[in-house]
């Protein structure tokens, strides 16, 4: 078995009654890689997310993160992956130390760790002049950098992104992108859902196109760019999803 | 055998840290205070007024009444606001079991009925100059906290919305606060109506209480410690089930 892939999927399915949200995807994330997970919406994007980090069980297929099983041993998963969903989900009612505490707590960081851990962090993420500060009085970017915050502090080996820079600014997203980019320097596997293109463009070391709850592709943005003969990983997508001769059909239209 | 201990303790630390946040979050704010302490003693004394008469025979549906309100005081704000904002999937990614972040839930309503009945139960002891058996007291007042703490968490996962929630609470808790003793012995009602009161959790405590300020028989405070944690058993189960399913 190769110690390298961290996550394995086969034929992983979700059905919600008549509608097929996940249909039999399978594939493989190295250690320490940016894998981007690229869709439009409804593609199945967080479906996909949501049954790997144990929110909802799917219908078929296998799958397992760092040697767990998803199915039987999600609280060992639980323990070594970062979630950072759509929506930054932290305490309102809560300062942003005390919202890293809680945090800490809930995950069993040492009582010990826990203040000096929450100080880095609220460090790394330039937001210790506001630590006591309630949650609900950030901005958009600094609830999202918070919320990735959260989902470092019991020092995971994989962080799951799920459209982290949607509704930021362009200054508030290059910084999270920045961000991510040192969090992959530090050895960790980020897999990550976007729509934005040039993002999954800047950071993704591999990425998987998503349609229809189908990946079609898996492989380098470079490559994938190469293989349709695109300057953009945006191109590239709208060949490759079929999308562009509606794209083109819209610009006609103009 | 060691993995399982660990497991067990990570349960038991999140129980107790959810509760802990939930506390310093949504409870000892004025609504969750005046919904668990303020509207039980104004009913009581409302009703007092209307019929004076002896206040101490209404200190057990006084104690009750507090235990029941306080208890689900917030919990429509702890489980449905959550379920909305989305907080609550934060919890259910943390390595706990969803029974888990429900029990932090209703360990939150139960130190804070807990602490809210105190004051009421130590309050009318020592206006009223009553005398009571405290181990009675505490095997009536603990499993009743658990009860309905848990009746609220139910009641709010079967549905969405805050609001649907809070009027869900509603029903069981004017039910029962006519039906259970409270202002009214069970005694004195339509036998129909009996029964209807003693399938309703509140009536135990009612009762209980009474026995446990009037010296009553041990026995019989056992055998109501023992329905009560039925109740418990009887709502907790399908709470954490239907938990399960919203996220399946």
């Amino acid at each position: 078995m190769n110690t390298d892939i961290v996550i394995r999927v086969s034929d992983l399915t979700k059905r919600y009654g008549e509608i097929l949200a996940v249909d039999h995807i399978s594939f493989e994330v190295n250690k320490g890689e940016v894998f981007g997970f690229l869709g439009p919406n409804g593609a199945g994007k967080t479906t996909t997310i949501r049954m790997l980090t144990g929110l909802s069980k799917p219908t078929n297929g296998k799958a397992s993160i760092l040697g767990f099983d998803i199915n039987s041993e999600i609280t060992q998963i639980k323990k070594r992956i970062g979630v950072v969903p759509e929506i930054s989900n932290l305490y309102d009612e809560l300062s942003a130390f005390d919202n890293l505490l809680f945090m800490a707590q809930l995950y069993g960081v040492l009582s010990r760790d826990r203040k000096k851990k929450a100080e880095e962090l609220l460090k790394t993420f330039r937001l210790y002049e506001r630590k006591d500060s309630l949650f609900r009085t950030f901005s958009r970017g600094m609830k999202r950098a918070l919320t990735i915050a959260a989902a470092l502090i019991h020092n995971p080996e994989i962080l799951f992104l799920d459209e982290p820079t949607v509704g930021l600014d362009v200054v508030a997203a290059r910084s999270l992108r920045n961000l991510i980019s040192n969090l992959r320097q530090q050895g960790i596997t980020i897999f990550l859902t976007t729509h934005y293109l040039e993002e999954a463009d800047l950071l993704c070391d591999r990425a998987a196109i998503l349609v229809k709850g189908r990946i079609l592709v898996i492989d380098n943005p470079q490559v994938l760019k190469a293989k349709t003969d695109k300057k953009s990983l945006e191109e590239a997508f709208m060949k490759i999803t079929g999308l562009e001769p509606e794209v083109l059909a819209i610009e006609k239209g103009k | 055998m060691k993995k399982e201990s660990k497991m067990w303790r990570d349960n038991v630390r999140g129980i107790f840290y959810i509760a802990l946040k939930d506390i310093k979050t949504y409870y000892f704010k004025p609504p969750a205070v005046s919904w668990g302490i303020v509207f039980p003693i104004t009913w009581i004394a409302a009703f007092y007024l209307r019929n004076p008469g002896n206040f101490k025979e209404l200190v057990p549906g006084l104690i009750a009444m507090t235990i029941l309100f306080s208890t689900t005081a917030a919990e429509a704000v702890v489980i449905n606001f959550e379920l909305r904002l989305g907080s609550l999937e934060r919890l259910l990614l943390a390595p706990i079991s969803i029974a888990s972040v429900l029990l932090g839930k209703v360990l939150g309503g139960v130190i804070f009925g807990f602490l809210m009945t105190t004051v009421v139960t130590i309050g009318s002891v020592i206006m009223l100059r009553l005398h009571f058996n405290v181990l009675h007291l505490i095997l009536i007042i603990v499993p009743s906290l658990f009860v309905f703490s848990s009746l609220g968490a139910l009641l709010c996962v079967m549905v969405r919305e805050v609001f649907e929630a809070q009027t869900l609470l509603n029903l069981p808790r004017f039910l029962m606060v006519f039906l259970s003793g409270v202002v009214y012995p069970v005694s004195k009602m339509p036998i129909a109506l009996r029964y209807v009161a003693y399938a309703l959790p509140l009536s135990y405590t009612v009762d209980g209480l009474q026995l446990s300020f009037s010296g009553g028989l041990s026995k019989m405070i056992y055998f109501y410690t023992l329905i009560l944690f039925g109740f418990f058993i009887l709502f907790i189960f399908p709470a954490v089930k239907l938990l399960h399913k919203k996220f399946e």
